[in-house]
């Protein structure tokens, strides 16, 4: 029952169960804070250049509007004031929609997420809806940009900008010590909106081993009693299967020689991919046996 | 019902089929069942795995009408093929990739609904009032803080003129102080509409209040207290002015004034920190959920409430930005403010879009 224990939801580890309205369980990973302090640095990172290649823009279109005067009621001056009006709407897009644009897109994820291979997901069994995103998004803007607004504030205000610097400072320690407070990993905006961040590995499907090894299930060169058989369990046979996968050559050599000398049988050199191949058909054949009859044998330990 | 029934008499015809016949040649090479299980069905997990591939890549017009509607039925495929293996299969390569795959699907079968067109549609479309009145009595809540806000900084100005410097921040004051003739004041609310620059003025007033009601809204999850406080700061400013202008006699000036755009953006103001405070209750009194779920549910109603105060803001950007310096008479300045407040009230709380025809 090694697999099943794996799969319930401990607080220590990063791994998570969803039930599906199907009724099957699957697997999630929280991604890392790490990983999530990463994706948001990439992110704001984008935002910043976006910004600066927005107003360096807006400037060199300025740049080509001379001779006028911001309050003037010119043609000119009318010019400007549409730029600066675009300028303002533009920051504030770029501050608040940036997110909410990408995540809820078919991948869930900023580009900073996308990099670093996680995304938005729904906590629980419920699905991910727009209105989470928002919230999950609308109180970022105070986890991360209140502090700028303090300071931002005392600075226009002439007042001391100390004190400011320490309330952003504080305020900025409260919400980046929320994710490590909880064994979610959740931070504020997760917390309003229902939502946690997972990590979405990406993998391809290896060829089915009994047809990718046609010649070790012809040839039965090497058929092994059930005794011989009952040596391992289900974690030794995915062992194997990651060895005759990954196909290295010290790798077989060595767990050939292993599995030999346990069961008592030697087989010929050169041949040991053969041997492990017909080994592990024989093995999971029977283990997939037990299987449908109920019984399953986790490990060599295991009666 | 019939979809089960028939795609198995599906897979059973297509076993005589010559497209289906290299496959089951495969399956019948392997010495494995559960691997012959797993090439029987492979094919739809590819196509399966295609599709999520291209909608992932957001190439959604890249997806066909049929592998569009093939998608649920691949998804249950994919679904109900895991939970067999996982009782039948020790293949650990086949489990995780399925595992992988399922994962994939899921998010975007249970995935946000809807684009930000159709959201935007139903949200316009009844979906913004509806959450409005979920909001229930918060909003009341809110509306006396506000009052009482109000009042505050009137009787506080009136105790002792002093507070009135302590209430409005400098830069605002200017001309507004305590002790200013009637003349500079009435200056202040008319004769401004050669000023130029006005699109300017209600794109920045529009980005500050903005960020003011997503403060109010945000901070509500430190149980509601800090959106109270907001509530409150920032009527005590109305208040502070109000009693300025009364005054010098020039109160229903004052209120045409503010009336303009005020409606609109007190409005807002009310709806942000109602939703604060909704959240903020939520989670002080969870009721049967646990802390955390009914935050989550208070977090995702009241989201569309934000969306749409942002919303109003702008409309309050620009009626502050243009309205109010072009209309230059009180009267034509409190129809204005009169109008934008029924047609607010009407649409959350009289209407009620689709919803009585979907119900």
């Amino acid at each position: 029952m090694a697999r099943r224990a794996t799969q319930r939801p401990e607080p220590r580890t990063r791994n998570r169960t969803v039930i599906t309205p199907e009724g099957v369980a699957l697997p999630f990973v929280l991604a890392t804070r790490g990983a999530r302090a990463a994706a948001l640095l990439i992110d704001l990172a984008l935002i910043g250049a976006a910004m600066v290649a927005t107003t360096l823009t807006l400037l060199w279109i300025a740049g080509g509007v001379t001779g006028a005067d911001l309050e003037g009621g010119s043609a000119k001056a009318h010019a400007l004031q549409a730029l600066v009006v675009i300028w303002i709407i533009a920051m504030f897009l770029f501050r608040n929609a940036w997110f909410l644009f990408f995540e809820l897109g078919p991948r869930g994820a900023t580009p900073g997420k996308r990099i670093t291979g996680i995304r938005v997901a729904a906590r629980g069994t419920e699905r991910l809806t727009t209105e989470a995103v928002i919230a999950r998004n609308i109180v970022r803007d105070i986890e991360l940009f209140m502090p700028a607004v303090f300071i931002g504030g005392a600075i226009s205000a002439g007042s001391d900008t100390d004190a400011a610097g320490w309330a952003g400072a504080i305020w900025f320690a409260i919400f980046v010590a929320f994710p490590f407070l909880n064994r979610d990993a959740l931070r504020c905006g997760d917390v309003i909106a229902g939502t946690w961040v997972v990590e979405v590995p990406r993998r391809k499907l290896g060829q089915a081993l009994s047809v990718s090894a046609p010649l070790a299930a012809a040839d039965q060169a090497y058929t092994f009693t059930p005794a011989e058989l009952a040596v391992y369990g289900e974690y030794e046979l995915q062992t194997l299967e990651r060895v005759l996968r990954d196909g290295r050559g010290p790798a077989l050599d060595d767990v050939a020689d292993a599995i030999s000398r346990k069961i008592g049988r030697p087989y010929p050199d050169g041949a040991e991919r053969v041997f492990l191949e017909s080994y592990y058909l024989q093995l999971r054949a029977q283990l997939e046996q037990g299987l449908r009859m109920g019984r399953r044998k986790a490990d060599k330990h295991a009666a | 019902m019939s979809e089960p029934a028939s795609s198995i008499l599906g897979r059973f015809s297509g076993w005589f089929s010559p497209a289906a016949s290299a496959e089951i040649a495969a399956a019948e090479d392997a010495a494995l069942r559960s691997d012959r299980f797993r090439l029987e069905r492979e094919s739809d997990w590819k196509r399966l795995e295609a599709i999520v591939t291209r909608i992932e890549r957001g190439r959604l017009r890249g997806v066909s009408d049929d592998d569009l509607l093939a998608l649920p039925a691949l998804y249950r495929t994919a679904v109900s093929s895991l939970a067999v293996a996982r009782e039948t299969s020790l293949d650990a390569e086949t489990l995780t990739w399925l595992e992988v795959l399922t994962r994939r699907a899921w998010f975007i079968i249970y995935g946000p609904r809807a684009g930000l067109g159709d959201w935007l549609l139903r949200f316009f479309g009844g979906g913004w009032s509806a959450s409005v009145r979920a909001l229930g009595s918060d909003i009341l809540i809110a509306l006396a803080l506000m009052v009482a806000g109000t009042v505050a900084g009137w009787l506080l100005v009136a105790s002792d003129p002093d507070w009135y410097y302590a209430l409005i921040p400098s830069g605002m004051a200017d001309a507004r102080v305590p002790g200013a003739s009637r003349a500079v004041l009435m200056g202040t609310l008319f004769g401004q509409q050669s000023q130029s620059g006005l699109g300017m003025f209600a794109a920045a007033l529009f980005s500050n209040n903005a960020q003011v009601a997503i403060l109010a809204f945000a901070l509500g999850f430190a149980f509601g207290l800090p959106s109270a406080l907001l509530l409150i700061h920032n009527t005590t400013m109305l208040g502070a002015l109000l009693w300025l202008y009364h005054g010098q006699g020039l109160t229903i000036e004052i209120i045409g004034w503010l009336a303009v755009h005020g409606t609109t953006e007190l409005y807002a103001i009310l709806l942000a920190g109602a939703a604060g405070l909704h959240i903020g209750r939520a989670m002080a009194f969870p009721g049967e959920l646990a802390v955390l779920d009914a935050a989550a549910a208070a977090g995702r109603r009241t989201a569309q409430v934000m969306v749409g105060v942002v919303l109003m803001l702008i409309l309050a950007g620009l009626l502050e930005g243009f309205a109010r310096q072009l209309i230059d008479n009180t009267a034509g300045r409190l129809i204005v403010g009169a109008f934008m407040l029924v047609l607010w009230t009407g649409y959350f709380f009289v209407w009620r879009g689709d919803e009585g025809k979907a119900a």
